[in-house]
Formats: structure tokens, sequence, C-alpha cells
């Protein structure tokens, strides 16, 4: 949508634009030596753990990893089911 | 004189380390300093045609560290600039013939003499950039504004600092104005805030490099050329100068506050 939006008003994203969020990625994921397929791994795992105590949405949890700087970051993002199953 | 060894290397090949190297030996023995370039790319040496001193060689770097002849001898002696010198690398061997403990030795026998010390490293990240690496005091990374080359640099960089050589700084090699204006090519700021590390030239795309290459006579002997003008203001910054980015260097005037900011955060 966005992609058919920004074609319509000729705003197609700058391929200089592009390199750079690519890069962006790309880079964090070389120097923190983990794959796109073993964050997701990770994810699957941390899913797996957190719901032995709380009642997560496991199709709603976002994990990723930032950079700021020389500064890295792995940001999870988990939310809890809104029926959350209070104990008696 | 306690020269100063520096680095210069990409990880990746063909973005211009052999350029860099031969024109900042030249443009700091311009500015009156002794400076001595070692080519460390044995099996591939170019830093000889590139200044133009091919029919002149003798002896090379392998010859010194087998033992062959003296550092003096294998050193070739520039007419142009007679405070500038090179010593060839081997063609007929291949990199392990130099260990990175022969470097510094070498660099420890040579620093007495020069003010600088300036090694062409080899692409890649094995024995020849390891040689290279060994007796730097700083690195200078080529890059150019494009994906892989950013990517290997990165690489580099992390490597130098894994061996405490770090921080390296940056050099931005072929930055086309035009195609950057025009949203396609990496800026200098982004390639800044990608890589995260302090900027100490900016050369542009330049024809003259590639005359310069054919002729033997590095773009900064003279200074009528954009690349040589850049090549001789990234000199000057590593004698210490000040000097502001120019306009092709520019993408526009953040790009100086940028510079000042890594340059503050850097050492
Ligand atoms: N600023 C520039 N403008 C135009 N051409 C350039 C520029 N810098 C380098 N080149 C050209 O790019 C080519 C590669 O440059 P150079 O040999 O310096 O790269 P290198 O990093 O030393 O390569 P290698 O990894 O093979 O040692 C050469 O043909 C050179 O003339
Ligand atoms: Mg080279």
């Amino acid at each position: 949508m966005d992609n058919f939006l920004e074609k319509l008003f000729g705003k197609e994203k700058k391929s200089a634009n592009t390199a750079k969020e690519r890069l962006k990625l790309v880079l964090i994921h070389d120097r923190t030596d983990i794959t796109p397929g073993q964050l997701e791994s990770l994810k699957n795992e941390i899913i797996d753990v957190i719901s032995k105590y709380i009642h997560i949405e496991p199709n709603k949890v976002k994990i990723n990893m930032t950079q700021e700087g020389k500064e890295h970051r792995l940001i999870a993002d988990i939310p809890i089911s809104s029926t959350p199953n209070r104990r008696k | 004189m306690n020269a100063k060894v520096v680095t210069i290397s990409s990880g990746k090949g063909g973005v211009g380390k052999t350029t860099t190297s031969a024109n900042l030996a030249v443009a700091l023995a311009q500015e009156n300093q002794k400076v001595v370039c070692i080519d460390g790319d044995i099996g591939l040496r170019n830093l000889d045609v590139i200044l133009g001193l091919e029919n002149r060689i003798v002896y090379d770097l392998v010859d010194v560290v087998e033992g062959r002849c003296r550092i003096r001898q294998a050193m070739i002696r520039d007419k142009r600039l007679p405070e500038l010198f090179l010593i060839p690398a081997a063609q007929t061997r291949d990199k392990s013939a130099v260990s990175p403990s022969d470097m510094i030795r070498l660099c420890e026998e040579l620093k007495d003499e020069m003010d600088w010390i300036i090694i062409d490293s080899p692409a890649g990240i094995e024995r020849g950039f390891r040689n290279a690496l060994a007796p730097a005091d700083l690195v200078l990374v080529v890059t150019n504004p494009e994906v892989s080359s950013v990517r290997d640099a990165d690489r580099i960089i992390g490597l130098v600092e894994a061996e405490e050589k770090g921080p390296a700084q940056l050099i931005l090699n072929r930055v086309n104005p035009a195609l950057t204006k025009r949203g396609d090519m990496l800026s200098t700021d982004d390639v800044l805030e990608l890589l995260a590390i302090k900027l100490i030239g900016v050369i542009p795309e330049d024809e003259s490099v590639i005359v310069a290459s054919n002729r033997g006579q590095p773009v900064s002997f003279a200074n009528n050329s954009k690349a040589g003008q850049a090549f001789h203001n990234t000199a000057k910054r590593m004698l210490g100068e000040e000097v502001p980015f120019m306009d092709i260097e520019a993408n526009n005037g953040f790009i100086n506050k940028l510079a000042k900011m890594m340059k503050f955060r850097g050492d």
C-alpha cells in the first residue's frame, strides 16, 4: 500500500535511502554475529519461556536489534494477553 | 624523528587503497615531511606503478625481511620529491613470506629517520592485512559510498578495534556529487552514521585519477584536480590542521558539524 501510494505520487523511495536501511540491518547482524534465522529461534524460545509464566500472544511478539552510534540493543515488545488468566 | 605508522585498509578490493596511499604520501612529502610508503600487497604490487617508480626497483620488502639487503637499499627515493621513498612489494612471492613481527621490526628501524610510514594494505582480512595492521599507529579505512564496500569497511573497523589499533578513521573515496544529490548514492552523512567513526577525508570520483595512474604521477603532485585537493586536505588533517571539508566533500553544511562532532567523540 505504501509502495502503491509512493508510486502514484511519483515518490518512489530513493535508492540511497534503501541502501542505508538495508545496511543498518546488515551491519547489526554482522557486528553481533547473529543471523536473522537465529534471531527468529531466539524469539521462539523467549516466547516459550515467558508463556510458562504469563499469557502472551505469540504472533504479536516483536524482537528487534537497533543501533545508536556504537550501542546495540535487543528490543523485545511482548504484549500480554488482554484476558488475564487470574489464579484463584 | 619518530615516525607515525599509518595503515591504509579497506576489506573490499579496488576501492582506492593504493591510490590513497600514493597520494597521501605525495601530499605529506609536499608538506616537507619525510615519508616512506611500503607496498604491503606482496604478489600483486602496484604502488610502484602508481607512483611511477617501477623502473627503479632493485630490492623489495621480502629481500629486506630475508636479509638479502639492508633497508636503505630497498628504499627508492622519488626524484620529484627527495623526502619521499618507496619500499616495493615482492612480485613473485606470496604474503606468507612476511610476518606481522617482521613488519613491526622493519617499522621500528625506519621510525628514527622518517615522519610518516604509510603502509598500503592488500584487500581481504588475511595474512597481508594482518601484516599491514601489526605496526600501525593509525588505521585509515578507505570505502566507497556503496553497500558492499561500506559493509566490508565495518568488518575492518571491528577487527582494528579488536586488535586495539582503533579507533580507525574514514576516507570516503569516489564520491559522485550528482548521484548523491539525486538520492542514488549514500551521502557522507549516511556512511558516517552507519560506521560511527571519525572522518578524515572525502575524495570525489575524478577522471584525473585515471590519467594520473597512466602517467605514474599521482594527482596530488599538481593542485589542479578536485581529487588532488581533497588528498592534500586529508594530509593536512593528518598533520593536525583543521581543514574544513570542501564543497564536493560536503553534501550540505551539516556535514562539517557532524565531522567536528565525530572528532570530538573520537579522540
Ligand atoms: N577518486 C577516484 N576517482 C576515479 N577513479 C578512482 C578513484 N580512486 C580510485 N580510482 C580507480 O579505481 C581503481 C582501483 O583503485 P586502487 O588500485 O587504488 O584500489 P585498491 O583498493 O588499491 O585495489 P586492490 O584492492 O586491488 O589493491 C583504479 O583504477 C583507480 O584509478
Ligand atoms: Mg591496491
